[in-house]
C-alpha cells in the first residue's frame, strides 16, 4: 500500500485496463446519460417521422387506394417513416463538444481503448434508434398495419432499421472526428436528402420514371425500403432481405472506413 | 514556504526523463530537443511564455502526441512504445478543465474510475477519499455546468487523481482563476507533494507560481530548455539585486555610466526601463543614481530582488507575458522605492 493510498482512504487501488466490453459499456452509458439533457437532438427526428407518416397517409390514402388495387398506404409508408426517424440519429454532435471542450483528451488520457470511444457512442445510437422506432411501429400497429412476417418480422424490421441508422451515423462521426466542427457535423444532414428522397420513399419503385428511376436503382436506400416493406406487406422474402442487408453493409463499409480513418487521423494529430 | 522535495531529497529512478525530445508540426518544431530528468517526489516547474512549447511537451509526455524524435520515459515507461503503461501511471489536469458540462461531478468521477478498471467498491472508496482531499462538497452531485471556475479546476484535479497516479501533470492549473481559487490550488498541489510524495510536473506562465511551488524550474523558450535549476539558483544568475531605473528618455550613455560602477554585474534597457543587476543593491543604488543623473533625468529608481522574469529576460531578451496573473507578483511586495 502506498502513501497515496493510505492518505486517500486506506484501500490500495491499482489502475488497470478494463475489458473491451466494459470500456464500450462505460462510454455508451455516458452517451445515453446525456440524452435527457439534450432532448433537442432526439425529439425532432421522431416528430418528423410521425408527422410525415400521418400526413402522407392522410394525403395519399384515397388517391393510392382508388388507383392501385390492394395497395395499403399505411404499410407502404411505415418503412419510410422509420428511415426518416433513424437516418442521422447519432451522438456525433456530442463528440464534437467533447473535442472542443477537451473532454475527448481526458478520455484519451485513460487506458480506454480508442476504438471503444467510437463504439460506445455507436452503441448508444443503436439504443436511441430503437427507442425512436418503437412509437412509430406502435402507431402503425394502432392504425391497423399488420406485419405479414409476423412478430419475428417486427424484430427483424427493427434490427434492419438499427443497422441502417448505425451505417449512416458513422458518416457523422467521420465528419466530427475529421473537423471537430459542429457546423460541419450538422451539414452531414445534407446527405440525408439524396439518400431518402431519390428513392421509392413515396411511390413504389416501378412507378418511378426517368432520371429518378435510374438514381433510385443505385440508391442503397431503395433496397432497404424494399426489404422493410417485404416484412410488412408480403412476408419473408430472402431476396428482398438479402438486398437490404447488402445495401446496409455497402454503406456501412464506406462510412466506417471513413470513420476509423478520421479517428486515426485525430489520434495522430493529438 | 516551499514544501516540495528538493532534488537531493528525492530518491529512486527518474519519474520523467527525456532525451532530445522533438515534436514538429510541419516545419515548425514546437519542442526542439528537450532533455529532462525529474526525480520521483519532485515538483518541477516548467516555465515559459505562450507558445514556448510547454503544453506540447506535456501532451507528448502524457501520450496525447507522439514524439517526432528523441525519447521520453514517464514512470519508467516509454511514451511512444508503452503508452498504455504510461496512462495507467499518470494523472493529468490539462490547461482548460477538460470536463463534460452535462454530467454531474459524481458521474464524471465514477466514469473516470471505470475507465481505469476500478471496481465499484474501489471507485466508491476513492470518491469518498477524494471528496475530502479536493473538498468539492455537495456540488459533486450537481451538473458541472453549474460549477464556478475554481470548482471545475478542483473537479478536474480530482478526476486526475481517481486512480492514484504516480506522476501528476498540471498544465497551467491556475490560469484564469481568481486569487482565492488560485491560492487554494497551490495549497492542494503542495499537499499532494508533501503528504503523498507525488511527483508533480507543473507548467505555468506565472513566475511566482513556479517560484512558490517548484523545487526545480525549467525555462523553455522556442521549444528549447534555456535554463534549469532551483528558483534560487536561477535568480542568482542575474545577481542578488536588481535596480530598475525609469529615465526621461532612453539614452545609451546611461548604460555606459553605470556598467563600470563597482558592484554592477550588468545593465540593459528593456523598453523604457534600465535594469541594473548588482551584487549588493543597497550599496550600489546610490552610485547608480548619481551616475545616471549626469546623463539623464531619472524619474524613478527602485530596488528589488531578482525574479524568474529577470532570469527569463536575461536568457531570452524578452519578458514573459504573464500580465493575466490574477494577483500581484510576490516580488512586488519587496519593492523598495528609493527615489522619485
Amino acid at each position: 500500500m502506498t502513501s497515496i493510498d493510505i492518505a486517500l482512504g486506506g484501500r490500495p487501488v491499482v489502475a488497470r485496463r478494463s475489458n473491451p466490453g466494459r470500456d464500450v459499456a462505460a462510454i455508451a452509458g455516458r452517451a445515453l446519460r446525456r440524452v435527457p439533457r439534450e432532448l433537442e437532438t432526439v425529439i425532432p427526428p421522431i416528430f418528423i417521422a410521425l408527422f410525415f407518416f400521418i400526413v402522407n397517409i392522410g394525403t395519399l390514402q384515397h388517391l393510392t387506394q382508388s388507383h392501385i388495387k390492394g395497395f395499403d398506404i399505411k404499410s407502404f409508408m411505415l418503412p419510410t417513416a422509420i428511415l426518416l426517424g433513424v437516418t442521422g440519429i447519432s451522438r456525433a454532435g456530442s463528440l464534437v463538444i467533447d473535442i472542443q471542450s477537451g473532454y475527448l483528451d481526458r478520455l484519451l488520457l485513460t487506458p480506454v481503448r480508442r476504438v471503444a470511444i467510437l463504439l460506445g457512442h455507436l452503441v448508444a445510437d443503436v439504443a436511441i434508434a430503437t427507442a425512436l422506432m418503437v412509437p412509430i411501429v406502435g402507431l402503425a400497429l394502432g392504425l391497423g398495419v399488420r406485419f405479414q412476417a409476423g412478430p419475428l418480422g417486427v424484430l427483424v424490421f427493427l434490427v434492419l432499421g438499427c443497422a441502417w441508422s448505425l451505417a449512416f451515423a458513422a458518416f457523422g462521426y467521420a465528419i466530427a472526428l475529421k473537423t471537430g466542427n459542429p457546423a460541419a457535423v450538422n451539414s452531414s444532414f445534407l446527405l440525408f436528402f439524396p439518400f431518402l428522397f431519390m428513392t421509392s420513399s413515396y411511390v413504389p419503385k416501378e412507378q418511378l420514371s426517368g432520371w429518378l428511376a435510374a438514381v433510385a436503382t443505385w440508391n442503397p436506400v431503395t433496397y432497404i425500403l424494399e426489404g422493410l416493406r417485404s416484412l410488412v406487406s408480403t412476408g419473408w422474402s430472402a431476396a428482398a432481405l438479402g438486398e437490404a442487408l447488402l445495401a446496409i453493409a455497402g454503406v456501412g463499409v464506406v462510412s466506417f472506413a471513413l470513420c476509423f480513418a478520421a479517428l486515426r487521423g485525430r489520434l495522430r494529430r493529438g | 514556504m516551499n514544501y516540495s522535495f528538493l532534488p537531493e531529497q528525492a530518491s529512486g529512478p527518474s519519474a520523467i526523463m527525456t532525451k532530445g525530445l522533438v515534436r514538429r508540426f510541419g516545419d515548425k518544431a514546437a519542442v526542439d530537443g528537450v532533455d529532462l530528468d525529474i526525480r520521483r517526489g519532485e515538483i518541477y516547474g516548467f516555465l515559459g511564455p505562450n507558445g514556448a512549447g510547454k503544453s506540447t511537451t506535456v501532451r507528448v509526455l502524457c501520450t496525447l502526441l507522439t514524439p517526432t524524435s528523441g525519447q521520453a520515459f514517464v514512470a519508467g515507461h516509454d511514451v511512444a512504445r508503452e503508452p498504455e503503461q504510461v496512462r495507467l501511471r499518470i494523472g493529468v489536469a490539462l490547461q482548460e478543465a477538460a470536463l463534460d458540462a452535462k454530467q454531474t461531478g459524481l458521474q464524471l468521477l465514477r466514469l473516470q474510475g471505470r475507465l481505469y478498471g476500478l471496481s465499484r467498491p474501489e471507485i466508491a472508496a476513492r470518491l469518498e477519499a477524494l471528496s475530502q482531499l479536493i473538498d468539492i462538497g455537495d456540488a459533486i452531485g450537481k451538473p458541472i455546468e453549474t460549477y464556478s471556475g475554481g470548482m471545475k479546476r478542483r473537479l478536474d484535479l480530482a478526476a486526475a487523481l481517481v486512480h492514484s497516479p504516480e506522476v501528476l501533470f498540471l498544465d497551467e492549473p491556475t490560469t484564469g482563476l481568481d486569487p482565492v481559487s488560485r491560492a487554494r490550488m497551490w495549497e492542494e498541489v503542495r499537499r499532494l507533494n508533501s503528504e503523498l510524495g507525488m511527483t508533480i510536473f507543473l507548467t505555468t506562465q506565472y513566475l511566482e507560481e513556479a517560484d512558490e511551488l517548484a523545487g526545480r524550474v525549467g525555462i523553455i523558450d522556442h521549444g528549447r530548455i534555456v535554463a534549469e535549476g532551483t528558483p534560487a539558483e536561477l535568480k542568482r544568475r542575474v545577481g542578488n539585486d536588481v535596480i530598475v531605473a525609469r529615465l526621461a528618455r532612453r539614452d545609451d550613455a546611461a548604460l555606459e555610466v553605470v556598467r563600470d560602477l563597482p558592484g554592477v554585474r550588468g545593465a540593459e534597457f528593456h523598453g523604457d526601463e534600465l535594469l541594473v543587476s548588482a551584487d549588493d543593491g543597497a550599496a550600489t543604488i546610490g552610485p547608480v543614481a548619481v551616475a545616471l543623473a549626469t546623463v539623464s533625468q531619472v524619474r524613478t529608481l527602485t530596488l528589488r530582488t531578482p525574479t524568474l522574469d529577470d532570469v527569463f529576460l536575461e536568457l531570452t531578451g524578452n519578458r514573459m507575458e504573464s500580465d493575466r496573473s490574477p494577483q500581484p507578483r510576490a516580488d512586488a511586495r519587496e519593492l523598495t522605492e528609493v527615489m522619485k
